[in-house]
């Protein structure tokens, strides 16, 4: 089977201004709406269109992470994802370790395409694409705005500094995606109530085989340095002459 | 205990980048670290002096194959990887060269990541933005793991010139893999300051409304010596390209004068220019968050305030 593997993970949403815990051990989420990475969505939202003009014939998501993450993988299935995998677990693994996880679901559903998003706008480490690529040794394309497939390659334009850049790459391999990729669609109601019906299937580390090793500890969280308020000018004289005075001009 | 800091360089086949200089001045914070730069390209000649003239380096290490005229990361990785071994630490630039490539190396090392690295308290410890900028965080690496990291370079002042490294050719050098292969890059040559690194930016958002009511800006943009920027919202509208996005999912800099023209201020652009020196906001309405942040604003039309600025500095 024609398979693409999409990697979701929850995080607060994106319009959430997060508050820090008084006393900096981290960021409050009680309460807090928690959606689908933007990102994720985008690659979901890929995997769906490249089923749909019939490039794969199974679209499969996972998340690893808390019990409470199945909400999103529900949304997920609700896009039209064909099933979900839930790897369940409290411990917060480091991205080497949740590209472990990934590694060994690959074994497992030998996708012949991995989509990811380019970065998790909460802890925003944009590292486990590339980790994966390098534990499963396989091409990586990072930052995808258009990808083109044909049987055993992908021609993937990646958003890069100097403009955009054209990788060929065989597949299998990872795929990490940009914004400007694609819009997602909206989940519709009766999608929502198909989607309790679609598989969802829950897995324990263990049963992978994974092992996960800590080797980052976070010491403190702290709000950014603020700046000082600012003054208001009334027109563009006036703008011109405060620039000049501060030596801007 | 003494560190031993390898530094990937970033080049466009000619020039060294002033991000690497940024991750040497990074790496230099470090105590007791001696740095060395590695240099992969197709010619390292003049790429590897360069390097070597950055004050704090003492040894460039040269990696000369094809494959390198091109930054893949693929290729590169289990090059740097093959001669990490008696490095502590292995740093390179957050910019896509380095977002791409120092997950990957850290994935061969089997080791950690710190990424966005904006100040260095102790050899293991480190500070860097989580939430798009709205939170900072320090952590801490543990058991002496090697510690790969991406130096957010909108933190950092570029080395100073005055080094003179002693140059080598690295060994082993690794056979490339096949399986990724470099098609093309669309690069907009301008004869503009570059944005990563101008000292003022003009940047444009939405209201902009077209690609040729965006000229405006680069009207306004040559008059000053500026670089030209734009939100999420104007590239997406095709205004402008993508290499002038700035914020959380563009570019983050920090330009002495920056001018924000028509662009609202949501919080994944403003993580993009809160090391600013100076922010200047127009925006014709009074209530955009883009004041909150701006040291000068101006509420008005843009469409009649930057052809007033054009005159004023004409
Ligand atoms: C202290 C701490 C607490 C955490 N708490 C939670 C939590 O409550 N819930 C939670 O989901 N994660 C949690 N994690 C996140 C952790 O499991 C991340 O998956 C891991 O750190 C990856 O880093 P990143 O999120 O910055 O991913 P990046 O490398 O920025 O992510 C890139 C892409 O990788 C994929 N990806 C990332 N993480 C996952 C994942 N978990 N499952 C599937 N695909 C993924 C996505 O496609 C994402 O767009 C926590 C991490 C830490 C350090
Ligand atoms: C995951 C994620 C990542 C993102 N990353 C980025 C990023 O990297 N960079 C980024 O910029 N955005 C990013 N965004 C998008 C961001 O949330 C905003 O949508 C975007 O910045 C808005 O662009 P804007 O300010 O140009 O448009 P708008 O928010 O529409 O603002 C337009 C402003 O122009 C003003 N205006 C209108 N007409 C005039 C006029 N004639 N004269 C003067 N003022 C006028 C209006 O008052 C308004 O304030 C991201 C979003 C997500 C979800």
């Amino acid at each position: 089977m024609k398979r693409i593997l999409v990697g979701i993970k929850r995080v607060v949403d994106y319009n959430v201004r997060i508050r820090i815990k008084p006393d900096g051990s981290g960021v409050l989420t009680d309460g807090v709406k928690m959606s689908v990475n933007p990102f994720d969505e985008i690659a979901l939202e890929e995997a769906l269109r490249i089923k749909e003009r019939g490039a794969a014939e199974e679209v499969v998501v996972v998340t690893v992470g808390p019990a409470d993450c199945q909400p999103q993988l529900r949304t997920c299935l609700a896009m039209g994802a064909d099933r979900a995998l839930h790897v369940q677990t409290d411990t917060a693994l480091e991205p080497l370790a949740t590209a472990g996880v990934l590694r060994s679901l690959i074994e497992r559903e030998q996708p012949f395409l991995v989509l990811l998003g380019k970065q998790a706008i909460d802890d925003d480490n944009g590292q486990t694409g590339q980790m994966l690529a390098a534990l499963w040794d396989r091409p990586q394309a990072t930052f995808a705005s258009k990808i083109e497939l044909t049987e055993e390659k992908a021609r993937v334009t990646r958003e890069v500094d100097a403009g955009l850049e054209t990788l060929e790459i065989d597949l299998p391999a990872v795929v990490t995606v940009d914004l400007r990729l694609n819009e997602p669609r909206y989940v519709k109601l009766p999608d929502i109530m198909k989607a309790k019906k679609k598989p969802l299937e829950t897995l324990t580390l263990e049963s992978l085989g994974v092992t996960p090793r800590t080797q980052l500890k976070t010491l403190r969280h702290e709000p950014p340095a603020q700046r000082s308020k600012g003054v208001r000018v009334n027109d563009a004289a006036e703008l011109l002459a405060a620039l000049k005075q501060k030596g801007l001009l | 205990m003494s560190q031993n800091i390898l530094i990937v360089a970033e080049h466009d086949g000619r020039t060294l980048s002033v991000a690497t200089a940024k991750c040497v001045a990074c790496a230099a914070t470090v105590p007791d670290a001696a740095l060395t730069v590695v240099v992969c390209a197709a010619d390292t000649a003049t790429l590897s002096q360069q390097a070597a003239a950055l004050a704090g380096v003492g040894t460039v290490l040269t990696v000369e194959h094809p494959v390198h005229a091109h930054p893949l990361a693929a290729a590169i990785a289990p090059q740097i990887a093959a001669l990490a071994g008696p490095y502590t630490h292995v740093f390179g630039p957050s910019s896509t060269f380095g977002k791409d490539l120092m997950p990957r190396i850290a994935a061969l090392l089997k080791t950690v990541q710190v990424s966005d690295i904006m100040a260095i308290e102790s050899a293991t410890r480190f500070r860097r933005p989580i939430y798009a900028g709205n939170a900072i965080i320090t952590v801490e690496v543990l058991d002496g793991a090697q510690v790969v990291g991406t130096v957010r370079t909108a933190s950092f002042q570029p080395a100073a010139a005055g080094g003179s490294a002693r140059i080598e050719a690295a060994s082993p050098l690794i056979e490339p893999p096949s399986h990724t292969r470099f098609v093309s890059v669309s690069a907009a040559r301008s004869d503009r300051p570059d944005l990563q690194t101008a000292a003022r930016v003009v940047s444009g958002g939405r209201a902009l409304g077209s690609a040729e009511n965006f000229q405006l800006l680069y009207g306004l943009a040559d008059t000053l010596g500026a670089a030209v920027g734009a939100s999420r919202a104007a590239v997406d509208a095709g205004y402008a390209p993508n290499e002038l996005q700035v914020g959380q999912t563009g570019k983050i800099i920090a330009p002495e004068l920056y001018i924000a023209i028509g662009i609202s201020g949501a919080i994944q652009h403003l993580t993009g220019i809160k090391d600013a020196r100076t922010i200047v906001a127009i925006n014709k309405d009074p209530d955009a968050p883009i004041f909150e942040i701006a040291d000068f604003g101006l509420v008005g039309d843009l469409f009649e305030i930057v052809p007033q600025l054009q005159k004023l500095l004409g």
